[in-house]
């Protein structure tokens, strides 16, 4: 119990949770402006495979960081327009849809690392982001080691919860966005194109998605190797539920669920006797119980999942 | 542009869609290959080659085709009523546990047709019983299935890992992590002498075959069809909806499990982590390109195999990276989703 409490009260371990965050933000958002139009985006457990590739890829042929993860956007927007065509125009099945995008972009990452990376006994690295210290604010005790000092791409992950969260609700592009999810036909009726709204929604989406994605290679580690996501995608889809598709509480979700992550690994040095498997484990149990308890509040999207094809019903 | 339903859907469409889906497949796979430096050309013939060239190669192929027929009609059962069971990867695994953590003790002691109805038994309910924990999640609490089987899939493989470094670990195996072996005298005879493959394969034919005729013939069929295609009026017509969905589930896991009991009984013997390429993702696959029918089943499986096989071969021989197979098989899946459109609606101007 003692030393449950000696973890939780180190700002090393909070340090580590915004990380954890980091990647689940990006992709939590990209999955609730996707649902938020009205489609579910299965995809994304292989967009951030993608991402992942992509934005390592980038940096280590020579482009510096930022470059990175704008072409690991770039190609998670492509896997969005893919999904947002099978889906948006065609009606086609979100689920079987979604699967096959999360299929394709996992295995063109995996494909095109072994053709154009030479893999040697450990997979060649990059040089990634480093802790920023934010002046002045870094040099408060405990929350300037737990929130101040983080990679860049920490805070612009913070900064998009705060920018969706207010444009979702206060502009007429969020109000539209929203539109399209509960009631397409009423998007029709102002003039817009519901479906217009989905595509770009899908895409941006999705571009979210992958720079979750890369930041998994570009910041929490340092090279790509096969199966690195390890499902944090499917996470994501069941925070969005979590957070009753809602930004604050996606970030909210996605700090818990990183809060449970790195307590388990420090808990996992500290236990002995326990095997590691069963500390793994717990991630995707709590994950399920999440959406076991709040599903039946769930207050979804109401044209969630379904076509719009105009004059039916 | 706008979609028109078909009366009928017609058995011609139907039977062109998947041959049409993987002819997309390989013609948009044939430019990451030139990516290679390698001909296409050179590269499917080498494919070719590798899955069928030499009886060792074609017996893998179809050692390779027994486990994905069965978890390929796991997944065309359940789609078909509109559950999506997404899990047959850690189904797969539950009955494949099963088997070995029954095989190498207490069934010794059965005669030898008895012993394998047990660990088929067994393996069987352990898939079915992993499918039914999300089922009645969605039933009771309307939590969305695709998202808690696939959770389940990384929770199913660490228990994999915890077991065959735990209770169930060889200690002859110089300290890898795999289970004790089965007993000898229960492994699957071979079908072909001096091959790996097994009896496995009649097996997984002889039960796309039951399943057809119960999906075809009775009205546990005819309810799950109902449910697939409209629920509500499946429900206004009398038919048992939560009773026919649980049903499905313990089939759907049911059948992903025994592919686990029969790869372990058949070419592997044992369970480790390592044991499935992805059968269970894989089956997703072959249920879409046999567009859900039984039969299709076992030509798609035999498709996805050689594909699986022969990028084996072709990676050796040319060095285009095997993850082709991995791209052609979702490009495929992706190209079935939209032939399938094709087959039930009609494009007007």
């Amino acid at each position: 119990m003692m030393e449950a409490l000696e973890i939780l009260t180190n700002a090393s371990l909070w340090a580590a949770v915004l990380r954890i965050a980091t990647p689940l933000i990006f992709g939590v958002l990209g999955a609730l402006v996707c649902e938020r139009a009205g489609v579910l985006n299965l995809g994304i457990e292989g967009i951030m495979t993608l991402g992942a590739m992509v934005g390592w890829l980038t940096v280590y042929w020579g482009a510096d960081l930022w470059t990175g993860l704008a072409v690991a956007v770039l190609a998670g927007m492509m896997m969005g327009w893919l999904h947002a065509m099978l889906t948006v125009p065609l009606g086609l099945s979100q689920h079987v849809s979604g699967l096959g995008i999360t299929l394709f972009a996992s295995a063109l990452a995996y494909y095109l690392y072994r053709l154009w990376v030479q893999v040697g006994d450990l997979p060649p690295t990059i040089e990634p982001f480093q802790p920023w210290a934010v002046p002045g604010l870094s040099a408060i005790p405990f929350l300037g080691e737990a929130v101040f000092t983080q990679m860049p791409p920490t805070y612009l992950a913070m900064l998009l919860v705060v920018l969706l969260a207010w444009a979702l609700n206060h502009t007429p592009v969020g109000l539209a966005l929203r539109m399209t999810g509960e009631n397409p036909h009423a998007v029709e009726a102002q003039g817009l194109n519901p479906n217009r709204i989905r595509i770009w929604a899908v895409m941006a989406g999705s571009g979210l998605m992958a720079l979750g994605g890369a930041f998994l290679t570009t910041g929490a580690f340092n090279s790509f190797f096969p199966t690195m996501v390890q499902g944090r995608g499917w996470i994501c889809i069941a925070l969005v539920v979590f957070a009753s598709w809602r930004p604050g509480k996606a970030l909210l979700g996605a700090i818990l669920f990183a809060l449970f992550d790195a307590f388990q690994l420090r808990l996992q040095t500290v236990v002995e006797g326990v095997p590691y498997q069963l500390f793994l484990m717990a991630p995707y149990l709590l994950s399920i119980l999440a959406l076991i308890l709040v599903a039946r509040r769930a207050r979804v999207p109401e044209a969630l999942m379904q076509p719009y094809r105009r004059g039916e019903r | 542009m706008r979609f028109e339903r078909r009366e009928d859907v017609s058995l011609t469409a139907l039977l062109v869609a998947p041959f049409a889906a993987v002819a997309a497949a390989l013609l948009l796979c044939a430019g990451l290959i030139a990516m290679a430096g390698v001909s296409p050309w050179v590269a499917y013939a080498e494919m070719l080659k590798g899955a069928f060239g030499s009886r060792l190669a074609i017996t893998e192929t179809f050692t390779r085709a027994s486990p994905l027929i069965l978890t390929g009609l796991a997944a065309a059962v359940a789609f078909r009523a509109r559950l999506w069971n997404i899990g047959g990867e850690g189904q797969f695994y539950m009955g494949a546990l099963a088997a070995a953590a029954l095989g190498h003790a207490t069934v010794t002691a059965l005669p030898l047709p008895l012993a394998w109805a047990v660990l088929a038994g067994a393996g069987m309910a352990a898939g079915a019983l992993l499918l039914l924990v999300p089922a009645i999640l969605r039933l009771r609490f309307g939590v969305d299935e695709v998202v808690t089987t696939l959770l389940l899939n990384f929770v199913v493989l660490l228990f994999v890992g915890l077991m065959v470094e735990g209770v169930l670990k060889d200690p002859m195996a110089f300290g890898w992590p795999q289970s004790v072996p089965v007993a000898a005298g229960l492994r699957l005879p071979d079908l072909v002498p001096r091959s790996r493959l097994h009896v496995g394969i009649v097996l997984a034919v002889v039960v796309v075959l039951v399943v057809w005729l119960v999906q075809s013939r009775t009205v546990f069929g005819a309810e799950t069809r109902a449910a697939g295609l409209n629920p509500r009026a499946a429900a206004f017509a009398g038919v048992p909806l939560t009773a026919t969905l649980v049903k499905v589930a313990a089939l759907s896991g049911g059948l992903a499990g025994l592919a686990g009991v029969i790869e372990v009984l058949g070419p592997v013997g044992y369970v480790t982590t390592t044991m499935s390429p992805g059968f269970g993702y894989a089956g997703i696959v072959v249920a879409m390109l046999a567009a859900l029918h039984p039969l299709g089943v076992v030509a798609a499986s035999v498709f996805v195999a050689t594909i699986f096989v022969g990028a084996d071969a072709m990676s050796r021989a040319t060095g285009v990276p095997s993850f082709i197979a991995d791209v052609i098989m979702s490009v495929a899946l992706l190209a079935m989703l939209a032939a399938l459109l094709f087959t039930t609606y009609r494009v007007r101007r």
